[in-house]
């Protein structure tokens, strides 16, 4: 797996931050935005230029998007520590997931193009999967390659469908995740529903204000058991369950009672055969937006029983939400609790809600962590969970 | 593989009429850049408080998979999968255009709602309230593809009974001239049939889509049976033919064994050499194209889907499918065909349904 965000550019640092209750919230820098003293973000303190040296991409008519060159970073990761030589590995498949593709860049120059020929190579990454073809290009993937954009649910569908593809037989290995760099399209898009918060973001707290948009890029490697056997190496954690269920509720809230949090939480434990009580940690969504902390908790409480609800804790406040990433982000760190035991705490919190008795995981702790419950909900009423386990 | 995919029911919004017949009155597009969608009778469809908020891919979205959701006779789905390459074209453009003008100021929230790319699919849910399994693709020419693949798989070796998987696309007004400077799409108006004399880079840019159940069980409103669908995002000079006859192995079939072949000719003079090397692959193979009719976008591939059921069931090709310059007619049954499409050399697909 590789990982990029506001608190590591790899699993190492990333780990030690988790350890170390070092979250990656603050202004806004590297975006000339006039949200700049309104909001918190989870921004990774890297300029354009500096990525590009990372990549060791010299061209200067390069069409690699921030958030390409974050997936980019991330990706090499992953494949590094899979140990697979993907150029020589003609049947790896690739599933990206992304929001913003191009709109880093695209939304800098938009009236400038037809003046500035220099610039105009950038119109093609205006579409979401002409960057991943940029990725796959500079990857050496030529296989199966798509890109979902379930907007925050993007990378657990990415997962799900790379679950699906092996279990079909139709690719033994594939690179799954997602990438979202922050651009002031999604920043102010978001500001527009009014869902941003002004401090930092404090999920399930009754105080809660509003999310903190991050960035980031998160991928994992799924593998066959058959492929992996034959290679001679060994999984780092099982993804046993999945599920993505639709709430029909409202284009950009979810429904109160979380009926479809709830329906895509409960299909997952029934694919892996398991009961929710089997469940050590529940990293949930927890986007600290009023909506979704309660319509989440709803369903939880539904799912697990009042009084029953595992340890749980968003992560959210370490990174910020990173949309299309981050159910990757999420999984990174849900297999790091496995093979670490570690159940994060859900930092920024201080008063419990209203509207039901569920306080979440406070401290870091040591444990021993089998099983975990992740959950992505998203705009259009998407929700996904996925189900991992220790190896 | 636990079970057979067939397509039930079929919806279409595109530059063709084809509520009376199967493409026999054909709208003829000569001396254009942009063929749009035609206009649909959306209060028949879609409360009027939504359709002045909705863009236009979502509208014909509900639009195309209403009517396929009729055609196959289903009221409840076990999944809504679209692919859009662009989305909510118009929106996005609206909102960044707003954005960058006012400086960052007075923005509201409905065109960045409508400009995810999973309104389509989570308008759909939402008018039938549907809370069913909900993807939505955005890969370039093959976004269709991706929903067609993943639909096919639930139903061919899960317990799912009828799935609604589409494609859709809307023309945005300044992204076009983008393109157009790029050569994704044709500066010049190049006469009636500039996809069979290539002249310059880039298609006619079309819009539209079509919607279709996929299901486990064979009714009378069946047209055909979706065999397998294969992507690869590149293929190196000279290997297309490898990639060929091994898609058509694994599915027990040799090249004689297709009888007609559905190619992607957009007219771009770079590409579609690849197009000719397909049709001396497949040399036994009728080849029949349809951009000349419905333009050149992303999810195409969803409009020669549509053809190609018509085509099994109906057990007719219509004649402007055909090769201008081609004689060639298919006498005999048509039982298996193929839809092949790649755009600038990326993105490379092959569809195979066959006749039930």
């Amino acid at each position: 797996m590789g990982i990029v965000s506001a608190i590591g550019m790899n699993v190492a640092e990333t780990l030690s931050a988790l350890k170390g209750n070092k979250h990656g919230i603050s202004r806004v820098e590297n975006i000339d935005t006039i949200l700049k003293d309104k909001i918190y973000v989870g921004e990774i303190k890297k300029s354009n230029q500096e990525l590009l040296d990372i990549l060791r991409i010299k061209d200067p008519s390069n069409n690699f998007s921030r958030t390409t060159m974050l997936g980019a970073i991330a990706i090499q990761e992953a494949v590094e520590q899979a140990e697979i030589d993907v150029k020589n590995e003609s049947s790896i498949g690739f599933i990206n997931s992304t929001t913003v593709g191009g709109m880093d860049i695209i939304e800098n120059y938009y009236f400038d193009f037809h003046d500035r020929e220099d610039l105009q190579h950038y119109i093609t990454i205006y579409d979401a999967g002409t960057n991943t073809n940029i990725l796959s290009e500079y990857l050496g993937i030529n296989g199966f390659v798509t890109t979902i954009s379930t907007a925050c649910s993007s990378a657990a569908n990415a997962i799900m469908l790379g679950a699906r593809m092996i279990e079909n037989g139709r690719l033994d290995k594939v690179i799954v995740g997602g990438m979202d760099a922050l651009c002031k399209f999604t920043m102010n898009g978001f500001n527009t529903l009014m869902i941003l918060s002004d401090t930092l973001n404090q999920p399930f707290d009754d105080n809660r204000k509003g999310l903190n948009l991050g960035e980031g890029a998160a991928y994992l490697v799924l593998e066959s058991e058959k492929s992996y056997k034959e290679r001679g190496k060994k999984p780092i954690a099982y993804l046993s369950g999945y599920a993505n269920a639709n709430d029909a509720f409202h284009q950009t809230a979810s429904s109160e009672n979380g009926e479809g949090a709830f329906l895509a939480m409960k299909n997952a434990f029934e694919l892996a055969k398991m009961s929710p009580s089997q469940v050590d940690y529940v990293n949930v969504h927890g986007t600290a937006t009023p909506n979704n902390d309660l319509s989440e908790g709803r369903a939880m409480i539904e799912l697990f029983g009042e009084g029953n609800i595992p340890k749980f804790s968003s992560t959210k406040p370490f990174t910020g939400h990173t949309l299309a990433a981050a159910a990757s982000v999420e999984a990174v760190f849900s297999v790091l609790s496995l093979k670490h035991g570690l159940i994060y705490p859900n930092l920024n919190f201080s008063t419990k809600m209203k509207e039901f008795d569920l306080v979440p995981q406070l401290e870091l702790e040591y444990a021993n962590v089998s099983t975990i419950l992740s959950n992505s909900f998203g705009f259009g009423g998407n929700c996904s969970s996925l189900i991992f386990e220790k190896a | 593989m636990k079970n057979k995919c067939y397509i039930n029911g079929l919806g279409i919004v595109s530059a063709q009429n084809t509520k009376e017949d199967f493409l026999k009155e054909i709208i003829e597009y000569k001396d254009t850049t942009q063929v749009p969608a035609l206009k649909q009778n959306y209060k028949e469809y879609i409360p009027p408080a939504l359709i002045r908020r909705m863009g236009k891919a979502v509208k014909n979205g509900v639009v195309a998979s209403s009517n396929a959701m009729k055609d196959a006779v289903v009221n409840e789905i076990d999944g809504i999968i679209v692919g859009t390459g662009i989305g909510s074209a118009k929106d996005s453009e609206k909102f960044l255009e707003s954005m960058i003008q006012y400086n960052e100021e007075y923005l509201t929230p409905t065109p960045f709602i409508q400009s995810t790319h999973n309104t389509i699919a989570g308008q759909i849910a939402l008018g039938i309230e549907s809370k069913a399994y909900n993807f939505t693709y955005v890969q370039a020419a093959n976004s269709f593809q991706s929903a067609l693949l993943d639909g096919l798989m639930q139903i061919q070796s899960e317990d799912k009974e009828n799935i609604l998987v589409g494609g859709m696309e809307e023309i945005g007004s300044f992204t076009q001239g983008l393109y157009r400077l790029v050569g994704f799409y044709k500066k010049v108006e190049e006469g009636e049939h500039s996809i069979f004399q290539p002249k310059s880079s880039g298609g006619v840019q079309g819009e539209g889509g079509a919607f279709m159940i996929l299901s486990n069980q064979k009714q009378a409103s069946t047209y055909a049976e979706c065999v397998d669908v294969e992507m690869k995002n590149h293929i190196e000079e000279g290997k297309l033919k490898d990639f060929t006859l091994n898609f058509l192995k694994r599915n027990g079939l040799s090249t004689q064994d297709i009888d007609a072949v559905i190619l992607g000719n957009n007219g771009d003079v770079k590409y579609d050499h690849i197009y000719e090397e397909m049709s001396a692959i497949l040399e036994k193979s009728t080849s029949l194209y349809f951009k000349h009719l419905f333009g050149d976008f992303y999810s195409s591939s969803s409009i020669a889907t549509w053809i190609a059921s018509n085509i099994l069931k109906n057990q007719e090709i219509p004649e402007t499918l055909y090769h201008p310059n081609s004689s060639k007619r298919n006498p005999r049954t048509i039982e298996n065909i193929l839809i092949f499409n790649q755009t600038r050399g990326r993105d490379y697909s092959l569809i195979l349904l066959k006749n039930v």
